[in-house]
């Protein structure tokens, strides 16, 4: 019986050995374990044993079939896994061909800085306000200090409207509705489209944008300005860059300044593209609120300073992306688009 | 502005390298945009003499000449050139001389005859044209027959130094000269300031025994006027030093008494007028207004039509000059000129610029009197030139002068107080520093103990209160060394209007659906209005027009982003774009009445555009896909009467009966304008009303917890049958346990009698509390039917 049931074992693990697909492994299960099985039929037959042997044979006789089971089931396995390999090797794809893109869309480069640019500020604590592109001359020219007699306010530079109604040539305008409603202290950026009499070239666009930054309360001064100029442009170039400030001469502000970067193409060290000063000209026009200014928005200079700083929006984006020729950014070609 | 070092140096010390003279000129605001090399490329190139002049026996076009250079025998060179003759001093460039641009000289052979050098023309010693004296723009250059022969050339025609290029601000018109730029020099570098020494050597006669007068008639255009008389005139070119300093200073030598005159405005920014006295009617020079119609032949010979508005120097008949624009062509110097007045006056810079403007001149004295100048320099000027006319022996100083307008000035005071500069500049310079900052810059200034009292110098009529002041002690103090601190006070976000809010939500849907955005001009061509076919009543033809605008094409402020995104569909499609989604939030803007008398309105609109491979229902979807986003709800009716759609595939946006957007197909005409032969499909709508009216309030809903079921129903209606009055007919048969209506198919043809439709929905049927019976379902379902049928006279299919 013993010597039977070691037969059996062989046998099976033999059959087994041989087998290529599960309805191999099948016919092997039915052919042992089955209910007319080879083991199954020793088993019966078990009750001619003696006493002795049964407990024995018993015992032997249900390893051999735990083993059994564990073999086909590990075969079993064996075989799935591998005709799922096979299957998986079959269904290869050519991994090159060209993916479903969903459409993505594009936001206009010019809105991307400006947008950037507002909440940089935003989060530096600035309000975001906006003005509209129709403004008066007194908003535009006259509370601003500008001189009567300069040339910006000539047809030949400005557009008008009506004798008091141009489109604002800068964003300044927003500085004084901002602080003639009287808010203090104010902190606020303003950008958005601007005009200027120039007939369109690489570098020049009758429509353009500026971004204006304004800050009144007691006591500031240019030491605050100049700060937060230099975290502004470390925040929008990197942190290795570094500011240089020219005293320059705009109307609205006195002292006034200009404010030169580090040049974008040798981070400062000297290029042909920077003349080899290192600084890349003119990022953005800055000074202290002109008392003129405060006074013309109803505002005690003697208590109340600020500072005021603004730059060209087309320009940012020009340098950032590296785009050659301003008419690109009005001309909306779906290709320039695309490519930011 | 040009400014030559050395020229700029005999009037201050300069005790550095030019580098670093340009850095901290710029730092204290004399922008220098670049450092002009004089010195060029040029070596071994020797002063000679022409001793002989042959014509060459082989060729007709050229000469051969033997030139001594002081080094043993003649060297023969043969030229082209036509204005060389015997014994003129010429620039020889020998055997293996250096030329800008690279040049090198070989010896050669012209038709058989060698050639052992060049003589050189001013551009060859690498002058640009602009500032080549005429003579010698063709031909070679011919140096004063004084000197020494065999000299190099760039020490005798001063080919060294470097010149600066500066940025001037607009307030800062007394730096427009190269005393003015010596002034600011010597408080930036703190070394001394020269002004001119001017003096008279020898004035004879008396002025009024030549001029019987100068007037002025209109003060408001002409504030000063100072004449002198300059007798035994004798015109020749200036000597070398003159005409090689106006180059360098970018202008071209004409002659003695007109460089003499460029020199001094170069020099001290007063420009100068010579007028041949002997051609003046009466001897008399009067600064009027132009008499309408009045007419002037101006020196570059054109004749040029006067207005009121216009000053001119006039005698007693005839204008002589437009006032500080430009000179008149019969009272002009000449050859035979004996008797010369001089004038130098100050005018209304507006009135320049203006008539400068209209005229179409723009010139180097014209620049500079659209700057307030100051009286007191015209009579340095006038002096100075004198100096210079008697120092190069162009004529002899007749003395005294005549003079009209204002010439008595009294220096204001200024004050400020060293506290207040601290409080501003966020910098406490002492008091010392700022005293000898302002006295640097001849700002005569001293303090009480209390304040620092400043007397405005004339030349710097920018200083006019305190906050000056301190920006003049802070560029002298540098900005680069005030030190940054940060803002103090509260700290807060920056917040945005909920206009901007809603903007840029809507930027962020219609990117993230497909969408470009645009950025296009506000103002746009009036016959866009006729391009879109706007009807002549049309809201949109009340646009307010820019009175100056840049031409006819950009003189409409827009009141529609309709017409810009044609334009743009058109350039793409043009260029071979085959399809686009494209939109634009921008402002259109809309008069309260015209002409505008007050800023009009500008509303927020967005405008949608699609083209290629795109339909009604796709417009249609991008428009639900970004209001859906601010709970907005919107009923549709068909618009028939707008032009620029077409009457069948336009929808009408309402909200409570208002229309706050139109979207649709656009007509075949508008098309045929843009001469498309594609579909567009375009939308225009309101975010002002998408501001006032979104709910965007959203609040959690429970999950479903029972299932939902769901039945198809599929009728026939008469084709004009609209889908959306079936689903809302259908929903509104139970809403309660209707969830969702869903128009799955649509079909004609086969089947369908003509002028039928077979349409499907596919409703869906929960209830929230408990698990729905098919007999209810069936129920609600029949019902569907009925209403459709009495309703719409549907059948089932």
């Amino acid at each position: 019986m013993k010597e039977q049931l070691l037969n059996v074992k062989m046998e099976a693990l033999k059959q087994l050995m041989e087998c290529v697909d599960a309805s191999d492994i099948e016919r092997i299960r039915v052919q042992f374990l089955g209910k007319k099985g080879e083991l199954t039929q020793l088993l019966r037959s078990m009750g001619s044993l003696s006493e002795e042997e049964r407990p024995q044979i018993g015992k032997l006789a249900n390893e051999m079939r735990e083993l059994i089971e564990n073999e086909i089931k590990e075969f079993k396995e064996k075989v799935s896994s591998r005709a799922c390999a096979e299957k998986l090797k079959k269904e290869t794809l050519d991994i090159t061909m060209p993916g479903n893109v969903p459409e993505i869309g594009r936001r206009h480069p010019l809105m991307k800085v400006k947008e950037e640019l507002e909440t940089l500020f935003m989060n530096m604590g600035y309000d975001v306000v906006d003005g509209p592109e129709i403004d008066t001359v007194e908003n535009n020219f006259d509370a601003l200090n500008a001189p009567f007699d300069h040339p910006s306010r000539d047809w030949s530079d400005t557009f008008y409207l009506a004798d008091n109604l141009l489109l604002r040539t800068q964003t300044s305008p927003v500085q004084i509705r901002v602080m003639k409603e009287g808010k203090l202290p104010i902190r606020m950026v303003s950008a958005g489209r601007t005009f200027r009499f120039d007939d369109v070239d690489d570098t020049h666009s009758p429509m353009f944008h500026q971004m204006e930054c304004l800050v009144i309360d007691k006591g500031v001064t240019m030491a605050n300005l100049k700060d937060s100029i230099d975290e502004f442009v470390k925040q929008l170039f990197g942190s290795e860059m570094k500011t240089r400030f020219r005293p320059h001469n705009f109307p609205f502000t006195e002292p006034s300044a200009e404010v030169d970067v580090s040049c974008l193409k040798c981070m400062g060290k000297g290029c042909p593209s920077c003349n080899g000063t290192g600084w890349s000209m003119e990022l953005l026009g800055c000074g202290m609120v002109h008392p003129n200014v405060l006074r013309n928005c109803g505002i005690d200079p003697e208590i109340y300073s600020g500072y005021a700083f603004g730059m060209g929006i087309d320009r940012v984006t020009m340098v950032k992306y590296g785009i050659p020729n301003i008419r690109l950014l009005f001309e909306n070609d779906v290709r320039f688009l695309k490519q930011f | 502005m040009l400014v030559p070092i050395k020229w700029m140096s005999q009037y201050v010390d300069i005790n550095t390298d030019e580098k670093t003279l340009a850095d901290k000129l710029t730092l204290t605001g004399s922008h220098v945009d670049s450092i002009i090399n004089n010195e060029r490329e040029v070596e071994n190139v020797i002063t000679g003499k022409i001793l002989e002049v042959v014509k060459h026996p082989n060729a007709d076009k050229l000469v051969v000449t033997q030139i001594d250079i002081n080094d043993g025998e003649p060297l023969q060179i043969i030229t082209g050139a036509k204005n060389v003759k015997k014994g003129d001093v010429v620039p020889v460039a020998l055997e293996g001389a250096k030329l800008p641009g690279g040049v090198r000289i070989k010896k050669t052979k012209f038709r058989g005859l060698p050639s052992y050098g060049m003589m050189c023309s001013y551009e060859e010693l690498g002058f640009e044209d602009k500032v080549i004296p005429k003579e010698f723009r063709d031909g070679i250059l011919i140096l004063p027959e004084d000197t020494e022969i065999g000299k190099d050339v760039k020490e005798v025609v001063g080919l060294n130094g470097k010149t600066l290029d500066i940025e001037i601000t607009f307030n800062r018109p007394d730096c427009l000269n190269i005393v003015g730029m010596a002034r600011e020099t010597a408080a930036t570098l703190n070394t001394e300031f020269k002004f001119p020494n001017i003096e008279i050597k020898n004035e004879t006669e008396n002025i009024k025994d030549y001029l019987n007068g100068v007037e002025i008639e209109n003060e408001e255009l002409c504030s000063r006027f100072y004449a002198k008389v300059i007798k035994d005139v004798k015109i020749e070119p200036s000597p070398l030093w003159m005409q090689r300093a106006l180059m360098d200073a970018g202008m071209r030598p004409i002659n003695n008494i007109v460089d003499v005159t460029n020199y001094v405005m170069l020099e001290l920014g007063q420009p100068l007028h010579a007028y041949d006295l002997e051609k003046l009617n009466g001897r008399k020079l009067i600064a009027r207004r132009a008499k309408t119609g009045e007419k002037v032949i101006t020196i570059d010979q054109n004749e040029r039509e006067l207005s009121e508005s216009m000053l001119v120097i006039a005698d007693e008949e005839n204008p002589a000059c437009i006032a500080g624009v430009m000179g008149g062509f019969n009272t002009e110097i000449s050859e035979s000129t004996k008797f010369m007045v001089l004038e130098s006056a100050n005018f209304n810079p507006k009135s320049v610029r203006e008539t400068s403007k209209k005229i179409g001149l723009r010139s180097e004295a014209s620049a500079r009197n659209e700057k307030p100048m100051h009286y007191k320099m015209a009579e340095f000027a006038s002096q100075r030139a004198c100096q210079l006319i008697e120092m190069i022996g162009a004529g002899v100083v007749v003395g005294g002068y005549m003079e009209a307008g204002k010439s008595e000035y009294i220096p204001s005071i200024v004050t400020m107080r060293p506290y207040r500069a601290a409080e501003l500049l966020g910098v406490e310079i002492p008091v010392e520093d700022m005293l000898k900052s302002l006295n640097s810059l001849e700002i005569k200034s001293t303090f009480d103990g209390e304040q620092i009292s400043s007397e405005i110098p004339f030349f710097r009529a920018d200083i006019v209160e305190e906050a000056d002041l301190i920006e003049e002690v802070g560029r002298m103090y540098g900005f680069e060394n005030i030190v940054s601190q940060p803002l103090q006070g509260k700290i807060k976000k920056g917040r945005k209007s909920l206009r901007r809010e809603v903007e840029d939500e809507i930027k962020n849907i219609a990117t993230g659906i497909g969408l470009y955005e645009l950025t296009t001009y506000s103002f746009i061509s009036p016959k866009s209005y006729n391009n879109i076919c706007a009807s002549e009543d049309s809201e949109l033809r009340k646009y307010i027009r820019i009175l100056n605008p840049l031409g006819e094409d950009y003189s409409s402020m827009r009141t529609t982003l309709m017409a810009n995104m044609m334009d743009v569909i058109q350039r793409n499609s043009f260029r071979g774009v085959e399809g686009a989604k494209l939109f634009e939030v921008g402002n259109v803007f809309i008069p309260l009445q015209l002409p505008i008398t007050e800023p009009p309105m500008e509303k927020s609109k967005l405008c949608i555009g699609l083209y290629g491979k795109y339909d009604f229902y796709d417009m249609k979807g991008v428009v639900e896909a970004i209001l859906s986003r601010f709970g907005i709800p919107i009923s549709l009716k068909p618009i028939k009467d707008n032009q620029t759609f077409h009457p069948g595939r336009t929808a009408g946006m309402y909200l409570n009966d208002e229309c706050i957007g139109i979207y649709g197909e656009v007509s075949p005409e508008v098309l045929d304008n843009y001469g498309l032969n594609h579909s567009v499909y375009l939308a225009e709508i309101d975010i002002e009303k998408i501001v006032e009216c979104k709910d965007t309030n959203w609040k959690y809903e429970p999950l479903p917890k029972y299932p939902a079921m769901t039945r198809d129903i599929a009728v026939k209606v008469k084709d004009e049958v609209l889908v959306g009055d079936m689903e809302e007919t259908i929903k509104t048969i139970n809403p309660y346990i209707i969830e969702s209506v869903k128009l799955f198919d649509v079909y004609r043809g086969e089947h369908i009698e003509n002028g039928y439709k077979s349409t499907a929905f596919s409703v869906t049927y929960r209830n929230k509390e408990r698990t729905l019976k098919d007999k209810e379902v069936e129920s609600i379902h029949k019902k569907i039917l009925e209403a459709l049928e009495t309703k719409y006279g549907a059948t089932l299919r």
